[in-house]
């Protein structure tokens, strides 16, 4: 389980912070896919890096941190700072483009061994540890034969899914992937995300997926958060996230998604979202929405309880009396 | 009697790789032909996955590469005509590239560029004349002038900019405009707003579009033809709403199953790995997608496929339809 | 001015330092700094001789002065002209491809591969050290060329296939328009860099054939003042002004070329945010 506690993180720019991300709270429980979407800039990425604890400068928390509980306990757990150690062992990551990172001269093979032999407790020799890696390419459909190439000689895809299997391989209780289709081909892409929710249900851990496409968090994803602004404003089961959305730039993002065969005029997103270095009052939604009020300009709306495990962040939803500046 | 607007016939482009003694020969683009109805104003879109051929398609009916053989007429004249009368070619043909931040040089305001099309394609006779121009333009893909005026490319997002590239391409008041996969850099979320747009130009102005793209939902939504590309050929062509009832190959059965639809979830187990486009054609007799289609039989793997037509303009690249039967 | 860095400034003040001596001093002094027995022979600095004579009766300083200004002159006269032809040379080559750009490059690969010291002592030893200054600067551009030639092409490749060349054309631009507004921009940065480089490359090459006196003998520049000093074993005769004087002032104007070169491409990288 990992715990997102009133998390506050900026990048320090030296003569201004840039706040990206405000105040978001939720959890990620154990056996579920959930998924983070937004437009670009939203913070998601960050987020996602936060959650890792990769907190390379100028990215710094600010307020709140992130607890990743150990195995199935309730109370064993780390907090942010002390999360390296458990890299790839219990929790891995998949960054955006991750395609693009793999060391071109050296084989793929070479790269899983650099990183198991940080992760294994157990000293095996290279022969050992190849029958694994192997025996568990097999058991995602992947052929063996892929670890003895170059990157460079492999597909986009192919990449891909080589690097969730190393980010699978020694079976964390957490992954993190940012964006791990974007890309990439729609047939590629339902294969590997399709992958993924494979391997998720047979280790029924935790899985989060960044991504900005409505329609792969509506395909995977059991629950899922929505930001905006560097906010999470709505966070709810997917499915009813789809059938209800409460918050008005989530229901704009649901209506602006072409449904193959409804040809009727879909609408996208005027506008573009609020700059992150200078402060904001209010809601940040508020000059792209076409609900806004004056009390939306001025007030930060709080997460309110909308459904049995479903808030979100509106003044126009029920008795919301919104929140100080500062956080409540 | 109208001419054609666009008219392609056996295309084919061989790129040679590899040494100049010891390369082999790909075929980008195979015997690809395409006639669109001269009567108003048409979106074909050109799906399909990288490695399709689709993007070489488009720099060759936009003069940036040259053919091997066959041939392209736009507005009744072929390419090599084209290619010599640039200034006319360009009035009537313009491209949108996918990366708005690409399309322009960094070191330039975008206006220069708006400027320049104007005064070098002879739209406007003068400055004044030029500005009149181009705020028209701009307004129609909703933006203003003062909005663009002395803006460097990185003051503005992905999205902006991409406007800004088809507001250049409107100038020239184009016949038909060439959009590469316009929207690939673009949140899924705005998308709309970019293809809704082609929709207008369309439908007020007249203006076609080859939209060349990998975002099915997009394609599907603002098309009215659809061609689906694979390995090089085309295997499908037809009027996108008939492709959506009755898909004629079963590639396109594939990308539309493999669409992220709302209403039909996947599940795990609906995982049915037969490879990538990307993987190397093993042999080069035979159907290039048999490998990786449900309905193959041996005679797919022995023979290679030809063009059946199904109903009306709708045409197919399977011998399915002729019961297995070649010839 | 706030990204003038520090290296920019130094290497610009050592240059000035140099320019000054070589080009406002020997305003002041008439006559001919070369010939011999002008004054009596190694004399030791004075209020008339800055630096002394050398054995040979010439007045060091006036004579390092000219030396300094002549140096200066190798090294832009070839600079200019090498580069001048090299990029757009590589130009040509890099925006039209095809039969232009194997024939631009077969040439300037020739030039690269072979030796550029060998020929010239060759041509020194034919001349006997008496060519013109005019004639080993025309043999250093013709090597240098090819180096800017090359280098400016292999942009100009990457250059052509980006999508703003297309869109440059697509809007009317002529190949001459998008030369001059769209690659040359980039081009001019780097351009800057080689071309002080070369005037680097340059004196050096030409003091590399003086001291062996494969170069001019009889006029005034760093390398034959090393040359003429060798010849009269300054150093066993402990002359150190007339040694020193040469080999310090071309370590220094070295260095201040460096540092300028290095310091401009910090200042074009500064300005453009890095």
């Amino acid at each position: 389980m990992l715990e997102i506690n009133h998390v506050r993180a900026r990048y320090n720019m030296l003569t201004s912070f840039v706040n990206a991300i405000d105040d978001v709270n939720f959890k990620v429980e154990n056996d579920e896919i959930f998924g983070i979407a937004g437009e670009s800039g939203c913070g998601k990425s960050t987020l996602l890096k936060v959650m890792y604890d990769l907190l390379d400068y100028p990215l710094e928390v600010s307020d709140g941190s992130v607890r990743l509980y150990k195995g199935n306990s309730d109370t064993e757990y780390v907090e942010t700072g002390e999360l390296k150690k458990y890299w790839w062992k219990e929790i891995s990551y998949v960054p955006q483009g991750a395609m693009h990172v793999m060391n071109p001269v050296t084989k793929v093979e070479t790269q899983f061994f650099d990183t198991m032999s940080r992760g294994y407790h157990e000293k095996m020799s290279r022969n050992q540890l190849r029958e694994k890696i192997s025996s568990y390419m097999k058991e995602l459909e992947l052929s063996p034969d892929v670890l003895k190439a170059y990157p460079h000689q492999l597909s986009g895809g192919m990449r891909q899914r080589v690097l969730i299997a190393l980010a699978t391989f020694l079976n964390p209780s957490v992954i993190l992937a940012d964006e791990p289709t974007t890309a990439l081909d729609v047939v590629v892409q339902k294969d590997i995300l399709t992958m993924l929710m494979s391997v998720q249900k047979r280790t029924k851990n935790s899985m989060v997926i960044v991504s900005h496409d409505m329609g792969v968090h509506y395909q995977v994803t059991n629950r899922m958060g929505i930001m905006y602004a560097g906010q999470m404003i709505e966070i709810g089961p997917t499915d009813e996230i789809f059938d209800n959305p409460k918050h008005p730039y989530t229901q704009m993002l649901i209506g602006a998604l072409p449904k193959v065969g409804d040809n009727s005029q879909k609408e996208g997103i005027p506008g573009t979202p609020p700059n992150l270095k200078d402060p904001l009052a209010g809601c940040r939604f508020a000059e792209r929405c076409k609900y806004a009020t004056d009390e939306c300009c001025r007030i930060q709306p709080a997460m309110v309880q909308v459904g049995e495990h479903h808030c979100a962040a509106c003044l126009l939803l029920g008795q919301n009396t919104g929140r100080s500046k500062h956080g409540n | 009697m109208e001419t054609n607007t666009l008219k392609i016939s056996n295309l084919s482009r061989v790129f040679r790789i590899g040494g100049m003694i010891m390369g082999s020969k790909i075929k980008a683009v195979d015997d690809v032909s395409i006639q669109m109805p001269p009567d108003k104003a048409w979106i074909m879109s050109i799906v399909g996955e990288s490695g399709s051929g689709k993007t070489t398609l488009a720099r060759m009916i936009l003069g940036l590469l040259d053919i091997s053989s066959g041939d392209i007429v736009i507005d009744g004249k072929n390419i090599a005509y084209h290619m010599k009368h640039k200034k006319e070619f360009y009035r009537l043909v313009q491209p949108i590239f996918q990366n708005p931040f690409t399309a322009f040089s960094m070191k330039r305001t975008v206006e220069s560029y708006l400027f320049e099309t104007a005064l070098n394609l002879d739209m406007a006779r003068n400055k004044e004349e030029a500005k009149v121009l181009i705020a028209e333009t701009l307004d129609r893909v909703g933006l203003s002038y003062d909005q663009v005026k002395n803006k460097y490319p990185n003051q503005f997002s992905g999205g902006e900019l991409q406007r800004i590239s088809i507001a250049r391409a409107l100038i020239t008041k184009p016949k038909i405009i060439v959009a590469d996969e316009p929207v690939a850099m673009i949140d899924a979320s705005l998308r709309m707003n970019i293809v809704n747009i082609f929709k207008n130009l369309k439908e007020e102005y007249g203006v076609s579009f080859v939209y060349i793209t990998h975002d099915l939902s997009t394609a599907y939504y603002v098309s009215d033809y659809i061609a689906t590309m694979y390995k090089g050929s085309m295997v499908e062509f037809g009027k996108a709403k008939e492709i959506l009832e009755h898909p004629g190959h079963p590639y396109t059965e594939l990308l539309l199953d493999s669409i992220p639809k709302i209403g039909a979830k996947w599940t795990a187990k609906d995982r049915l790995y037969m490879g990538d486009a990307e993987d190397k054609v093993i042999s080069d007799t035979g159907c290039k997608f048999a490998r990786r289609c449900p309905y193959a039989k041996d005679e797919c793997f022995q023979n290679a496929p030809v063009m059946i037509g199904l109903e009306g303009e709708h045409r197919s690249l399977c011998i399915r339809y002729t019961g297995y039967k070649v010839g | 001015m706030k990204y003038w860095n520090f290296r920019l400034r130094l290497g610009l003040s050592i240059l000035f330092f140099f320019l000054i001596i070589g080009f406002i001093f020997p305003l002041f002094h008439s006559g001919n700094v070369t010939e011999w027995n002008s004054y009596p022979s190694d004399l030791l600095p004075s209020s008339e001789h800055f630096l002394g004579t050398n054995s040979i009766g010439q007045d060091i300083f006036w004579l390092l002065c000219s030396s300094i200004r002549n140096s200066f002159l190798i090294g832009l006269f070839v600079a200019i002209l090498a580069t001048m032809i090299g990029v757009l040379l590589g130009l040509n080559a890099g925006l039209k491809g095809g039969a232009v750009d194997r024939v631009v490059m077969l040439i300037a690969d020739t030039f690269i591969v072979i030796p550029s010291l060998p020929i010239l002592i060759l041509l020194g030893s034919l001349t006997k050290g008496s060519a013109s200054l005019f004639l080993v600067g025309g043999v250093l551009v013709v090597f240098n060329w090819p180096w800017p030639a090359r280098q400016v092409r292999s942009m100009c490749l990457t250059l052509r296939e980006r999508d703003y060349i297309s869109t440059a054309r697509f809007s009317g631009e002529s190949t001459f328009g998008i030369l001059v507004k769209e690659i040359f921009p980039f081009v001019k940065d780097w351009s800057l860099g080689n071309f002080i480089n070369t005037i680097l490359v340059a004196i050096a090459s030409e003091s590399s054939l003086a001291v062996i006196g494969m170069s001019s003998n009889s006029n005034a520049t760093l390398g034959t003042m090393i040359y003429w000093a060798n010849q009269h074993q300054a150093m066993l005769a402990e002359k150190w002004l007339w040694i020193g004087a040469p080999v310090v002032s071309i370590c220094l104007i070295f260095i201040g070329l460096f540092l300028f070169m290095t310091g401009q491409q910090q200042y074009s990288a500064l300005r453009r945010g890095k």
